[in-house]
């Protein structure tokens, strides 16, 4: 029977209903599968695997790929686990995420509160990066940072991360900046505020929003990256991903151990699975904001 | 500068904070402003400039004309990468689109648990396409993965062996990329959906269209934005494809799955043949360009109409 609901908009019957439930229901076991799969293979036992099927769920549970992901895989030559690479992603990420937030913070205020001639310049070529592949970037800054002694390090990794963030978090704060009312910022220059103090009392306390946005943004994409962290790191400094993928290529005894690999894969995957969960509302404020312009 | 030496005086008789607040905000963008054109521009004019000398194992300088293009041209590999890219790109775009497209309308009939669903949808993008790999490489594991189940139901004749076909491989990539990235598409279009004056359908509705009729011929083409936008995204997303490949078949098997972007790896850093990948590199970037071209002039058509008003 088919009626309108309460927006007036004629609707399917309570068949159609059950049948757009059912897909999905479908849909969402499509996307769950994947997850579904890597966990309980990364709790099972190699005998388990190959004896049982991919969906069955492990009996025992054991924790002995996951003590081995972290501790002893190896991973190429060196067999200590993910850990110190976990590690090594925590020290890039973290100082890169903070660096090109705060920039971009400054530029976006900048941008809007404090225009000048040939502000919207610097904004255009700012946003101009955003478009470009980094694999045009690959090889001038494999020089670069060889020549500032910066090669095969964190810090190379962390100086190369807040370049290439810097765009898109000076995007997401002056698209915010602009909404807020000039007045604020005129206000608080008449009672004799500077550009720094207007910033700090007044910019930044009504700032948390899109500074969520510019961190989990920017963490998701430099937590995730590969390219960058193959190309200009080897071995003891590479980051988790590149480890990862290391690891699940290397197979110590000749045998794979699909259930390593999945517990590497989770360990990788965590941070940023962690982060969507707990602040998947501005996740996708920034996907949608870096989909329209980025 | 120059336009500032009238009033220097003026400029000099004001407090140190007013001169303070003229100059700060200039030279707070400096920073970022010298990074873009030294890291990005610099960068752009240097691997292009690559790509015009005979540089091999180190960059020289010396002019070399489009010989590295034609090399490249010359390339069975190149064009391997090339029509692998065509494949996967129109594939991967023209599925995130369709699978997009239907669970945005599905999510927008007033669903319960929309929320939950939502969320589940779009989880696959937070991670790094390097773990997509990784589990899809299993799922797809011909002797343990998704094979090996479906023969255990009793079907033994079922195949499913693409990621060690080399006439199917590239199709595996694109089946975890778009898992990867349905999700977000979704999200896409049911931020459109949701834009839509829900008084135009039903004024529709009662002159007696049928709610598949709105869809297809009121609401579908009134999210012509979404499709643009959507597009631009996944096709640059297709060209810059990397990590996904390396990590689900790393090429293989041979050079079955290569992609522009792992041809500007393989040859700029693995096989001392900087010359080839800055030209690699200069094609990705020109093709990006041409992506994005109906974008750039949509908006400048627009900026120009918004000024006439």
């Amino acid at each position: 029977m088919a009626g309108p609901t309460e927006d007036g908009i004629q609707r399917g019957g309570p068949i159609a209903r059950l049948l757009i439930y059912g897909v999905l229901v479908l849909a969402a076991l499509y996307f769950l599968m994947p997850l579904y799969v890597m966990l309980i293979t990364s709790f099972k036992t190699l005998p388990q695997i190959s004896h049982g099927n991919l969906f069955s769920l492990p009996a025992p549970f054991s924790t002995g790929a996951w003590s081995s992901a972290w501790s002893n895989a190896c991973t190429g030559s060196d067999c200590t686990g993910l850990h110190r690479y976990f590690w090594n992603s925590v020290a890039f990420t973290v100082p890169a995420v903070a660096f090109s937030t705060l920039f971009g913070a400054i530029n976006g205020y900048v941008l809007t509160k404090w225009r000048f001639r040939g502000s919207e310049l610097v904004f255009g070529l700012l946003l101009g990066g955003t478009f470009v592949p980094f694999q045009m970037f690959l090889l001038p800054m494999a020089r670069v940072l060889g020549l500032i002694g910066l090669d095969n390090s964190l810090a190379g990794l962390t100086l190369v991360h807040t370049v290439y963030g810097i765009a898109f978090t000076t995007l997401f704060c002056r698209n915010y900046y602009v909404t807020i009312p000039d007045e604020l910022v005129k206000a608080a220059r008449i009672d004799g505020a500077g550009f720094i103090a207007t910033f700090r009392h007044v910019i930044l306390p009504i700032s948390t929003p899109i500074l969520m946005v510019c961190v989990i943004w920017q963490f998701t994409q430099i937590w995730n990256d590969f390219l960058f962290g193959v190309v200009f790191t080897s071995g003891s400094e590479h980051p988790i991903t590149v480890a990862l993928n290391n690891l699940v290529n290397t197979s110590s005894t000749g045998v794979k151990r699909y259930n390593v690999d999945m517990a590497g894969a989770i360990i990788t995957a965590l941070p940023t699975l962690v982060v969507y969960i707990v602040a998947g509302r501005y996740f996708m404020r920034g996907l949608t904001a870096g989909a329209v312009k980025g | 500068m120059a336009e500032s030496s009238p009033r220097a005086g003026k400029i000099a008789a004001t407090p140190w904070r007013r001169r303070l607040d003229r100059w700060l905000p200039k030279v707070s963008l400096v920073p970022s402003g010298l990074a873009s054109l030294i890291f990005v521009y610099g960068f752009i004019a240097w691997t292009i400039w690559l790509s015009l000398t005979n540089s091999t194992l180190l960059p020289t300088n010396n002019f070399a004309g489009l010989r590295q293009y034609k090399v490249l041209f010359q390339l069975d590999i190149w064009w391997v990468s090339v029509a692998n890219l065509a494949i996967f790109g129109i594939l991967y775009v023209a599925i995130c689109l369709a699978i997009g497209l239907f669970l945005a309308i599905m999510l927008d009939q007033k669903i319960r648990a929309e929320g939950w669903l939502r969320t589940i949808y779009l989880y696959p993008l937070a991670l790094s396409l390097v773990v997509t790999g990784v589990v899809w490489k299993w799922l797809l594991n011909p002797s343990l993965g998704l094979q090996h189940f479906v023969q255990s139901l009793g079907w033994t004749g079922f195949s499913f062996d693409w990621l060690i076909n080399p006439h199917m491989a590239i199709y595996t990539v694109v089946i975890a990329a778009v898992w990867q990235a349905s999700g977000f598409v979704t999200a896409l279009f049911l931020a459109g959906l949701r834009g839509i004056d829900s008084s135009i359908i039903k004024a529709a509705q009662i002159d007696g269209a049928s709610l598949p009729r709105v869809y297809l011929s009121i609401i579908i083409p009134s999210l012509r934005p979404v499709f643009f936008s959507a597009i631009i995204l996944l096709v640059s997303l297709a060209i810059k494809s990397f990590d996904l490949v390396i990590a689900l078949t790393n090429g293989g098997p041979g050079y079955s799955t290569w992609l522009p972007a792992i041809f500007m790896y393989d040859f700029g850093f693995n096989r001392g043949q900087i010359g080839l990948g800055a030209a690699a590199a200069t094609l990705m970037m020109a093709a990006v360009a041409l992506a994005m071209l109906p974008m750039l002039i949509a908006e400048l058509k627009e900026r120009r109409d918004g000024r006439s008003h």
